[in-house]
C-alpha cells in the first residue's frame, strides 16, 4: 500500500550558541492509511520532536537540517507558513499530552469546534454546530447539546481529552499525531480514551502516529512500533514481533522493564545507566556504553537500520558482515 | 455574585469611612476655623458664639457624624479662600479632570495595548526593541519633565499646540466639554499625551509581558495544530487570556490618572480638580482639600468595584463559582 505519511532521512537540528545540537538523526519510517504507528522510547528520545517537525510545530531554534517529509506523496517538510497552516487540522491532526492544558479555558468547547471546522470546511455556523455536536456523541460525550455550550472547567480531565480528540478529528485529518495522549490521565481513563482514539480512528479513516513511552498502550494498540534511542530509531517492525522478539539489545532492556501479570518477580529489569545528553552522544552507536553485547566495532561505527529477523534493528549484532552498503 | 458584591460593598463602606475621617480630622489638627472666620481681634464671646453657631462646641463622634451626614449629601461647606461653596467648585471642575484622564486612558489603552501585542509577537526585530526602549523612558521619566519638553517642542518651537488652559468648552448642562470643539482638543492634546505616556507604556509592558507568557501556553499550540488562522489564535485566543490583569492594572491606573492629574494640571494650568487642589493646599483651604480627598477615594472605590465585576465578563471560570470569591 501507498504510504500516507513518508519520513525519509529526516534530521532535526537545534543551532546553539555552542554548537548545533542534533536532536534527530537519519529517521525514516512510514506509515499507512489505517495504520497506527506507535513511537516508543525513554524522555529526550526525540519522539514527541519527531511529531513536532511533522506537523510543523518545531519551536524555533529547532529546523529541518535534512531529509524530507512526505504526505500523500508530497512534500511537506518545506511548505511556505499559509499552506502549512492550511494543512494542519485538515490533514494532520495532533493532540496533546494535558488535556487540561490543551483547550482555551474562555471560550466554550463548542465555540473551539466550531471555529476548528469553519477554519477548514465550507459550513455555516448552523451546520458547523451540528458538526461539532456529533463529533462529541461519537467520542462518548453524554448530553453533548447541552454540554457543547459549556467551558472547559466545567469537564473532568478524561472528558477533556475526548473533547480534544473531537477537535482533532473535527476536519476529518488523515493523519493523527497524538503526543502522550494519556500520559496526563487517570489509570482507569486511559484504556477508555485509547479505546476511543483507535475505534474513533477507525471509522473516520485516519492513520495515527502514537507517542508514548508506554509499552502497554503499544501493546494493546498499533500495528506497528518503532523505538526511539538518542535521536535515532532503533528499532522498527510489527507490533507482536518487537514486544515478543525483540532485536535490539535496547528493545529488549525495554521490554524486561515491564512487569509481566503472570510472574513473580522482585525486581523489574533495568537499563543501567542513562540516556546520553544531545550534546555528548558517544561515537559509533549510541547505544554502546550502555549494551551488555557491545563489541568493538559498536564503538566506532554507527549501525544502520536494517532487516534484522521479522524487524528491522540498527545493531552490528544482526548485520555483523552486511554493513553499508545493504542499505 | 450578589454575596461577592455585597462583600466588596462592605469593604468599599469601610474605606470611604476611613478616607471620611482623615478629612475630618485635617479640620482638627490644621488650624483653627473660628480665627480664620473672625479674624485675630475677635472678642471671646464672639468665638463662643460661633463655635456653637457652626456646632463645634459639640463632642468628636458628634461632630464626625454630622461630617459624614453632610458629605453623604455633598456637602462640604464654603471654601476659605473663594467664599463659595465647595460643592459648586467640585462640580465646575469635575468634566475638565475627567475628560483629561478618560482621553488619557483611552489614548493609553488604544496605542499600548496593540503595542504591547506587536513586541511580544515581533520579539527580537528592531521595531520592538525600540518599541521596549521607548518604554523605558515613558515609565522612568517624571510627568512633569515630560509635560514640559512638550510644551518646549509644540508650544514654544513649533508653535502648533497652545501650552495652557482648557479653550473653546461648550456646556451640556452643568457638564463643561471640550471634546466637541476642535480648540478644545487642541488645548486637551499635549496634556492628555503627558498623562498618560506613563500608563501607555506600563500597559504595553504589561500587555507584551502576558501575550509571551499565553503564547507559550498549550491552547495556544493545539490552536496552532488545528490549523487556525495566525489572526484568531493572536487576538481570539491569545489576547483574550491576557485581558484580566491588564483589566485591574488599567482600572487601578484610571483612578491614579485623576488622582495624579495634579501635576499635568498644574504644568499645563488645566482647570481641573487637581488645579483646584494644588491652590487649596497653598492657602490652607481645608474644605476644598477634605472634600477632593473624599472624591478621589470615592473614585477609586467605584473603579475597584468596576474591576471586579469586569473579571466575571471576562472570565468564565469565575462566574461559575458558587462561593464567588476573588480573593
Amino acid at each position: 500500500m501507498e504510504p500516507l505519511l513518508e519520513v525519509r532521512n529526516l534530521r532535526v537540528e537545534f543551532p546553539t550558541r555552542r554548537g548545533t545540537l542534533l536532536a534527530l538523526d537519519d529517521i525514516s519510517f512510514g506509515i499507512v492509511p489505517g495504520e497506527i504507528l506507535g513511537v516508543v522510547g525513554e524522555s529526550g528520545a526525540g519522539k514527541s520532536l519527531t511529531g513536532a517537525a511533522i506537523i510543523g510545530l518545531l519551536e524555533p531554534p529547532g529546523r529541518i537540517a535534512a531529509g524530507e517529509i512526505r504526505l500523500d506523496g508530497e512534500r511537506i517538510d518545506n511548505l511556505p507558513a499559509p499552506s502549512m497552516r492550511a494543512l494542519r487540522g485538515r490533514k494532520i491532526g495532533a493532540i496533546f499530552q494535558d488535556p487540561l492544558t490543551s483547550l482555551n479555558p474562555l471560550y466554550t468547547i463548542g465555540r473551539q469546534l466550531i471555529e476548528t471546522i469553519r477554519t477548514h470546511l465550507p459550513v455555516s455556523e448552523n451546520e458547523a454546530r451540528e458538526r461539532a455536536i456529533k463529533l462529541l456523541q461519537e467520542t462518548g460525550i453524554p448530553a453533548a447539546e447541552q454540554r457543547i455550550d459549556q467551558y472547559p472547567h466545567q469537564f473532568s480531565g478524561g472528558m477533556r481529552q475526548r473533547v480534544v480528540i473531537a477537535l482533532a478529528l473535527a476536519a476529518e485529518p488523515k493523519l493523527i499525531v497524538a503526543d502522550e495522549p494519556t500520559t496526563a490521565l487517570d489509570v482507569s481513563i486511559q484504556a477508555q480514551i485509547i479505546s476511543l482514539l483507535k475505534r474513533l480512528c477507525k471509522v473516520h479513516g485516519a492513520a495515527v502516529m502514537l507517542v508514548t513511552h508506554d509499552m502497554g498502550v503499544i501493546a494493546e494498540t498499533c500495528d506497528r512500533v518503532a523505538v526511539m534511542y538518542a535521536g535515532r530509531i532503533v528499532e522498527l517492525g510489527p507490533v507482536g514481533d518487537v514486544i515478543h522478539r525483540p532485536q535490539h539489545p535496547y528493545t529488549v532492556g525495554l521490554m524486561g522493564s515491564i512487569p509481566a501479570m503472570d510472574e513473580d518477580r522482585e525486581r523489574l529489569l533495568q537499563i543501567d545507566g542513562t540516556m546520553p545528553r544531545l550534546n555528548a552522544i558517544p561515537a559509533g552507536c549510541a547505544f554502546h556504553p550502555r549494551c551488555p553485547q557491545a563489541f568493538e566495532r559498536c564503538h566506532r561505527e554507527r549501525p544502520d537500520l536494517l532487516a534484522a529477523g521479522a524487524t528491522q534493528a540498527a545493531c552490528w549484532l544482526h548485520h555483523a558482515t552486511s554493513g553499508r552498503e545493504a542499505a | 455574585m450578589i454575596a461577592f458584591i455585597l462583600r466588596r460593598f462592605a469593604q468599599a463602606v469601610v474605606v470611604m469611612l476611613s478616607v471620611a475621617f482623615i478629612a475630618f480630622m485635617l479640620f482638627q489638627y490644621v488650624g483653627d476655623p473660628v480665627t480664620n472666620l473672625l479674624g485675630q481681634d475677635a472678642t471671646p464671646q464672639q468665638r463662643a458664639q460661633l463655635r456653637a453657631d457652626l456646632g463645634l462646641d459639640q463632642p468628636f463622634p458628634v461632630q464626625f457624624a454630622k461630617f459624614v451626614g453632610n458629605a453623604l449629601q455633598g456637602e462640604f461647606g464654603l471654601s476659605l479662600r473663594q467664599g463659595r461653596k465647595v460643592s459648586s467648585l467640585i462640580v465646575e471642575r469635575f468634566p475638565a479632570t475627567m475628560e483629561l484622564a478618560l482621553t488619557a486612558a483611552i489614548l493609553a489603552l488604544v496605542v499600548g495595548v496593540p503595542m504591547g501585542v506587536y513586541a511580544a509577537l515581533k520579539r527580537g526585530n528592531f521595531w520592538s526593541q525600540a518599541l521596549m526602549t521607548f518604554s523605558l523612558l515613558g515609565v522612568s521619566l517624571p510627568t512633569f519633565l515630560i509635560g514640559i519638553l512638550l510644551i518646549l517642542v509644540f508650544a514654544v518651537t513649533f508653535k502648533v499646540l497652545p501650552s495652557f488652559g482648557r479653550g473653546e468648552v461648550i456646556a451640556l448642562g452643568a457638564w463643561t466639554t471640550g471634546w466637541l470643539t476642535w480648540d478644545g482638543w487642541k488645548h486637551l492634546l499635549l496634556p492628555a499625551i503627558t498623562l498618560s505616556i506613563y500608563q501607555l507604556t506600563l500597559i504595553m509592558r504589561l500587555v507584551r509581558a502576558e501575550m509571551l507568557e499565553v503564547l507559550r501556553t498549550d491552547y495556544i499550540k493545539f490552536a496552532r495544530a488545528r490549523g487556525l488562522q495566525d489572526r484568531s489564535i493572536y487576538f481570539g485566543h491569545a489576547l483574550k487570556n491576557t485581558l484580566v490583569p491588564v483589566i485591574t492594572i488599567t482600572g487601578l491606573q484610571l483612578g491614579g490618572l485623576i488622582a495624579f492629574a495634579i501635576i499635568t494640571e498644574t504644568v499645563f494650568q488645566w482647570p481641573g480638580m487637581g488645579l483646584l487642589f494644588i491652590q487649596a493646599v497653598q492657602f490652607a483651604d481645608i474644605p476644598v482639600m477634605a472634600a477632593y480627598l473624599c472624591l478621589i477615594a470615592l473614585i477609586f472605590v467605584v473603579i475597584n468595584l468596576i474591576v471586579d465585576l469586569l473579571y466575571f465578563a471576562v472570565d468564565p471560570r469565575l462566574r461559575m463559582e458558587k462561593s464567588g470569591g476573588a480573593h
